[in-house]
């Protein structure tokens, strides 16, 4: 945990607030368990007995650092320097695990005995289930029926890891609806439950209490960068964002560097004007989801609006607020990657570098066929999880071509 | 004067509140059951906004918003029926629904036209105390329009006392930490109401969630001024042909 990011002008405010977005609408059932997450969360997660125990786990179990790693003959076909922060490699196989492993531990000091979380690709409910796996705790893991089906590799990886798996089957059966019944959890099981959520998103302080978790992406750039460069700060960082996690925690120690270019890809779906899109910044309007005021996809009424992507875990209609506000601030900037593009460059990337990598992640690949970097740039992209849960959808994909 | 107001001022025994969701089962179906309710003697009635994504609902409550939106129900639509009903009711009548539809119709605008159209209060159960309080009290105010806020058995004495002092009509005793309609009754709520009635709060109380027949309504009743009933009541006038009829035959019921 970085002391002077705590203080930047892209962190959270006593409020709860990033700017304009942000807070916690919450219903009075889930009062107590915020407040006592908002009260606690610092005092904690800064303890030293704390971040003794996460900075081992992350070393010895998760098996960080994660290398940083010149992707020679990308940078060859792209003409910049290219760096791979390879998330991939971590246990479980995306980033999903440093949160998770960190919020385990804050649910143990808070004593709870029971642990939920949503999941969309899968990712996070592998993580969360290994976590509970490790310490022993009871998990149930909500996942949109459709998820279920699409991404059934991550559904067999949580049962054998001991998890109950619920299909949620409200609304679009996606991610959002995921959430929707974690938090109905939630508010039935009050006292002894633990709510993981997977990204920068829900009631204050989660958003903030992930990007935390998730900075020692950001933390190992730095002196992964001086090794490599000589200084400790790449000139652009490429990341994909769903609700957001895996960028705010590749952003979060470059948040007030200017010399940093952030760039933050969403998924187009089928295309931003298409009605098939998980875009959110090219056509949400402020409003609340999920308990937090941010950037949403909605209709003129102010109902969610069912998002679309090939990505599961992209599938979302928010973003976490700390993102609409680098949107709306000018600090990040917020491009959209189409299926096809994706799919194309995830196939590319697996030709050039010999990784399989993450439907999610390649859309954030995508990107270096829409914008030229300089040949002496450098460009951390953040690889943050791997392939082998969409191994069916990429399959199916170049069957159709 | 508001007639939650009046209501609270005069009566203070046995309240019965009933929601029910606008444009369910049939869009213009609002006023048949409204009246119906009415008619029936129930105090005053909540009327629920349809949304997407309704957190703290249950099932029966989540499908009621699926079809009411399927109907082609919006805020703007209730409004003009609010019009068409206060023609013919004068119960107090309060709008419940979740913030978001509400932000995008525009917290003064939609303040305002409630007061146009004869609404006498809101329940917005994701707008927490303190964010009314800095962003949207005054706005409410000006338009005489009263906000309900929720109470839980989780709620602390300080929590409670707090809301209490900011409340400007009833609050809103949530019989059991949960989501709408996730149990039948509110046996081991009685500690609760106990001692929440021991407070001696100024705002009236009504009790909500799980109370779905003569029984519990009568438990609630007997901590409370009054209370009230959803889930229940909507799944009772599910796929009926006649609404008014299956409204007047829920309330009286309870009423019996």
């Amino acid at each position: 945990m970085n002391e002077a990011a705590g203080h930047s002008k892209f962190s959270v405010n006593e409020r709860g607030f990033y700017g304009n977005y942000g807070g916690a609408y919450i219903p009075e059932m889930l009062y107590p368990n915020v407040k006592e997450l908002e009260d606690n969360y610092l005092r904690i997660i800064g303890s030293e007995s704390f971040q003794k125990e996460f900075r081992s786990l992350l070393k010895d179990y998760v098996g960080r650092p994660s290398p940083l790693y010149y992707a020679k003959r990308l940078s060859e076909k792209y003409e910049t320097k290219i760096y791979l922060k390879r998330e991939d490699l971590n246990h479980t196989g995306a980033h999903k695990i440093n949160n998770t492993v960190g919020q385990i531990l804050l649910a143990k000091e808070l004593g709870k005995t029971r642990i939920i979380a949503e999941t969309g690709a899968g990712q996070h409910g592998v993580a969360t289930a290994t976590v509970c796996a490790l310490m022993g705790l009871e998990c149930v893991v909500y996942m949109g029926a459709i998820d279920v089906v699409r991404q059934e590799p991550n559904v067999k990886r949580m049962l054998m890891l001991g998890a109950t798996v619920i299909p949620a089957e409200s609304g679009s059966k996606t991610l959002k609806d995921a959430t929707n019944e974690a938090i109905r959890d939630w508010i039935n099981n009050p006292v002894d439950t633990h709510y993981i959520i997977g990204s920068v998103v829900g009631p204050h302080p989660y958003p903030d209490l992930v990007a935390r978790l998730q900075s020692v992406i950001s933390e190992e750039i730095l002196w992964q960068m001086m090794e490599k460069e000589g200084r400790d700060y790449p000139d652009a960082i490429i990341a994909c964002v769903g609700g957001g996690s895996n960028a705010a925690g590749a952003f979060y120690h470059y948040l007030d560097n200017p010399k940093v270019e952030l760039i933050a890809i969403e998924a187009a779906g089928l295309g931003v004007d298409t009605g098939e899109t998980a875009a959110t910044t090219k056509i949400g309007k402020p409003g609340v989801i999920h308990s937090s005021k941010t950037l949403l996809m909605q209709t003129e009424d102010g109902q969610i609006v069912e998002p679309y992507s090939i990505s599961a875990g992209l599938d979302y209609p928010g973003i976490g607020p700390i993102h609409a506000h680098l949107f709306e601030s000018g600090r990040g900037v917020f491009e959209a990657v189409t299926d096809e593009e994706a799919m194309q460059a995830g196939f590319e990337f697996c030709r050039l570098e010999g990784i399989i990598p993450a439907i999610e992640t390649a859309h954030a690949l995508a990107y270096l066929k829409k914008r030229k970097f300089g040949a002496d740039q450098v460009v951390v992209i953040n690889l943050s999880g791997r392939g082998d849960k969409d191994l069916a959808t990429y399959i199916k994909w170049f069957e159709k071509q | 004067m508001n007639r939650l107001d009046t209501l609270f001022n005069s009566k203070k025994k046995n309240l019965l509140s009933i929601f029910t969701t606008a444009g369910y089962p049939q869009l213009s179906d609002t006023l048949l059951v409204v009246k119906a309710l009415q008619d029936s003697g129930v105090d005053f009635i909540e009327v629920g906004i349809p949304f997407s994504d309704p957190l703290a609902d249950g099932p029966i409550i989540q499908e009621s918003s699926t079809v009411a939106l399927e109907n082609g129900m919006t805020l703007k639509l209730l409004l003009s029926q609010i019009v068409e009903i206060r023609k013919e009711v004068a119960l107090p009548i309060l709008l419940m629904g979740y913030i978001n539809p509400v932000l995008q119709y525009g917290i003064e605008n939609l303040a305002k036209k409630c007061s146009e159209v004869g609404v006498d209060g809101i329940i917005i159960p994701d707008l927490p105390m303190r964010e009314f309080l800095e962003d949207y009290q005054s706005i409410f105010a000006k338009y005489d329009i009263k906000n309900i806020f929720l109470v839980t058995p989780q709620t602390s004495e300080e929590r409670i006392r707090f809301i209490d002092e900011h409340s400007s009509s009833f609050i809103y005793l949530v019989s059991s930490s949960s989501t709408t309609g996730k149990k039948v009754g509110i046996e081991g709520a009685e500690a609760y109401l106990s001692r929440i009635q021991k407070m001696n709060l100024k705002s009236p109380t009504m009790v909500g969630f799980n109370i779905s027949n003569k029984e519990s309504f009568e438990s609630a009743t007997r901590f409370a001024d009054g209370a009230i009933i959803g889930s229940a009541f909507v799944k009772a006038i599910a796929g009926q042909a006649d609404v008014a009829l299956a409204a007047k035959n829920f309330v009286r019921a309870i009423r019996a």
